[in-house]
């Protein structure tokens, strides 16, 4: 159906290895020491860097992506800027995807983010509260501009839609390992493999496990599985601490092969 | 025209949550539509609406009211002789026998005045379910005895610290535990906001206000109104009263949002009036939010109206012109609360007294013809405190 395959596509598709993502915040700690990270994250070796848009209300975040988003918006993040920081790093070297509630989209018009993202080198958008039945106008407007969008899959969809959310995605699918909110777990939850082996069977693109993963076990557990792990609150609770986070990225990094 | 295609009206409305609760609300709507089918489950409904909530409530005729404002007839559709003191119970009654009907032992709500909080609450309690209330730490302050209500009532009230500490973060934190706790926990939405099903299931079961006071005024009156007016927060109370008088295309409606200090001065909570469409809260409908879709701070001295966001219906009803929306400041609405007190002996909660006020002002329009139905959607023991404080 597809004739080629995307850069994300190519990316994340496990060779052997695992492939991580890793997650963080436009703005966050500021301005200029996210351009910063980002740009490190983006040549750690990480096979995409997703790159969230601050909003007032993230419903599908948990307490620490939720207060760097506020701590973004506090010093000023906008819509604008976020892209001006896509632009920065998406040449660096991991693709870049941009993850946003849908009202920020809508408020910069879905028209002009999607042709200001594919000029800023974005290489997909994930928007965590547009389900497939809510996608149209923002889905084909990231279409005609060559952008993949992402859905999710998780713990409560029906079988059924498995393969409805799979038709719609392009790049990868991303599959929620909980029924929850963002943040950091102890353990996956104990159905993933289930969940994921049945996206696996629905799609040939790459299948992206995300939402409390943030641990070398985790890594480890998800080898063989999924194409690609998810690593979010993890990466920002770092950041917000003042670490560097690549100490911890390369040690998942190591965890994938 | 008021039956939503695919959770729309017009273009207002939708399901814009994250895919966990998409099963949730697919199911919630088989199950809604099935139950509203099933004379059995009617007939359990009627059976506490009347033994428990106290309905039908009575058409009171505000006769000093409508002296003091130059002879216009004003009738209140008494809400606040409610069960609980508002017509919140109405939702969350029916909310709680779906529940039941779900096999779901815990319920969870947001609340902002309280009076949607106590509402589930008590029928947490009255039906022996487990029940969480999410309110923001600014509310719990300046409506402490509901927060006292809701306690004895042996409901778990969790503060929320984020963002404005009001109903949109308790909204917030109230449906990032659905998202969690889906399979175990039925979500009791305090109005006419949210994701579909909602604003349908929760406008059905408030359509009972409006249902009632049609044949109530037509019994007393004859004919019916020129005027109905109601407050809009979420926008509940006053779809459970304009709902009956949609096809009467003679009587004029009109909702009252929160003025706050003036639409001009930024310092309000009026969506309709001063917003523009966005989504919040699973929902495409006007809010208040700046130029970068980021949601803006609202105000206003009444906690239940004090939400940036309103029922997808009323941004239809709005934009087709059927519904007329104005703002009405704070400190009107706290002179039509003393007024009302003084002159009726029944002290209106502060969100119903935003529509008070305004129907003085039609009544003066109107002169000593008029005649002015209006709900008077809950009672304001809650607010004496806000309003010995306003200055
Ligand atoms: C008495 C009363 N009226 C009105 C409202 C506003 O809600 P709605 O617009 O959904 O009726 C509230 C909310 O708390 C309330 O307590």
């Amino acid at each position: 159906m597809r004739a080629t395959s995307s850069r994300l596509e190519k990316a994340l598709k496990a060779d052997g290895d695992l492939k991580l993502v890793v997650y963080m915040m436009a703005g966050h700690p500021n301005r200029k020491k996210s351009v910063e990270i980002a740009k490190r994250l983006a040549a750690s070796g990480v096979a995409a860097l997703e790159i969230g848009v601050p909003h007032s209300d993230p419903l599908a975040d948990g307490p620490v992506i939720q207060k760097a988003g506020q701590t973004a918006l506090d010093h000023g993040m906008t819509v604008d800027a976020c892209l001006g920081l896509a632009s920065e790093v998406s040449g660096v070297g991991a693709p870049v995807v941009l993850m946003s509630y849908v009202n920020p989209i809508l408020a910069h018009d879905p028209r002009r983010f999607a042709a200001d993202a594919a000029q800023a080198g974005v290489a997909g958008v994930i928007v965590p509260d547009m389900p497939i039945e809510e996608a149209e106008p923002v889905a084909s407007w990231l279409r005609s501009a060559s952008l993949d969008t992402i859905f999710m899959v998780a713990p409560t969809t029906a079988p059924n839609r498995i393969g409805a959310i799979c038709e719609r995605s392009s790049g990868f699918v991303y599959c929620v390992t909980l029924t929850g909110i963002t943040g950091v777990r102890k353990e996956l939850p104990a159905g993933l493999k289930d969940l994921v082996g049945s996206v696996r069977e629905r799609t040939e693109l790459p299948v992206a496990a995300g939402f409390g993963i943030s641990r070398v076990e985790h890594m480890k557990s998800l080898r063989g599985v999924a194409d690609a792990a998810v690593v979010g609150s993890a990466v920002v609770a770092d950041i917000d601490a003042g670490k560097d986070p690549l100490l911890l990225v390369k040690e998942l990094l190591k965890a994938c092969r | 025209m008021s039956h939503p295609v695919r959770g729309r009206f017009g273009p207002f409305g939708g399901q814009y949550v994250p895919e966990t609760l998409m099963g949730a609300l697919e199911e919630l709507e088989g199950l809604w539509h099935e139950a509203k089918a099933d004379p059995q489950f009617q007939l359990e409904l009627a059976g506490h609406r009347h033994a428990f909530v106290g309905r039908p409530t009575p058409l009171y005729a505000a006769t000093r009211l409508g002296e003091h404002f130059g002879g216009a007839h004003i009738h209140l559709k008494r809400e606040d002789l409610c069960h609980t003191g508002a017509h919140k119970l109405n939702n969350a009654l029916g909310q709680a026998l779906l529940a039941l009907r779900m096999g779901k032992k815990r319920l969870i709500a947001e609340t902002g005045a309280g009076q949607h909080g106590v509402a589930v609450a008590t029928v947490a309690a009255r039906f022996g379910l487990e029940c969480t209330v999410y309110m923001g730490t600014e509310d719990m302050r300046r409506q402490s005895m509901n927060v006292r209500r809701m306690k004895l009532l042996n409901t778990e009230v969790r503060e929320v610290t984020n963002g404005t500490r009001t109903l949109k973060d308790a909204t917030s934190e109230a449906i990032r535990d659905w998202v969690t706790n889906v399979g175990t926990t039925h979500y009791i939405i305090g109005s006419v906001v949210g994701p579909h099903p909602y604003p349908e299931l929760v406008r059905d079961l408030q359509r009972v206000i409006g249902d009632e006071a049609r044949e109530q005024y037509l019994q007393a009156d004859g004919k019916l109104p020129d005027a109905v007016i109601a407050c809009v927060g979420g926008g509940s109370n006053a779809i459970g009263m304009f709902t009956a008088f949609l096809e009467d295309r003679d009587v004029t409606l009109i909702g009252v949002e929160a003025g706050g200090s003036g639409v001009k001065s930024g310092k309000h909570a009026a969506s309709l009036v001063g917003g523009r469409p966005g989504v919040l809260h699973g929902t495409y409908s006007y809010l208040l939010q700046d130029g970068d879709g980021q949601i803006t701070p609202t105000h206003s001295v009444s906690a239940g109206l004090d939400y940036p966001g309103v029922g997808p219906e009323h941004a239809f009803l709005r934009d087709t012109e059927r519904v007329e929306y104005v703002a009405v400041t704070d400190k009107d609405a706290v002179a039509a609360f003393k007024l009302c007190t003084r002159l009726e002996g029944i002290m209106p909660a502060l969100e119903p007294s935003h529509a008070l006020h305004h129907a003085g002002v039609l009544a003066r329009q109107f002169g000593p013809g008029g005649r002015i139905l209006l709900c008077l959607s809950g009672r304001g023991d809650k607010d004496m405190d806000s309003v010995e404080s306003y200055e």
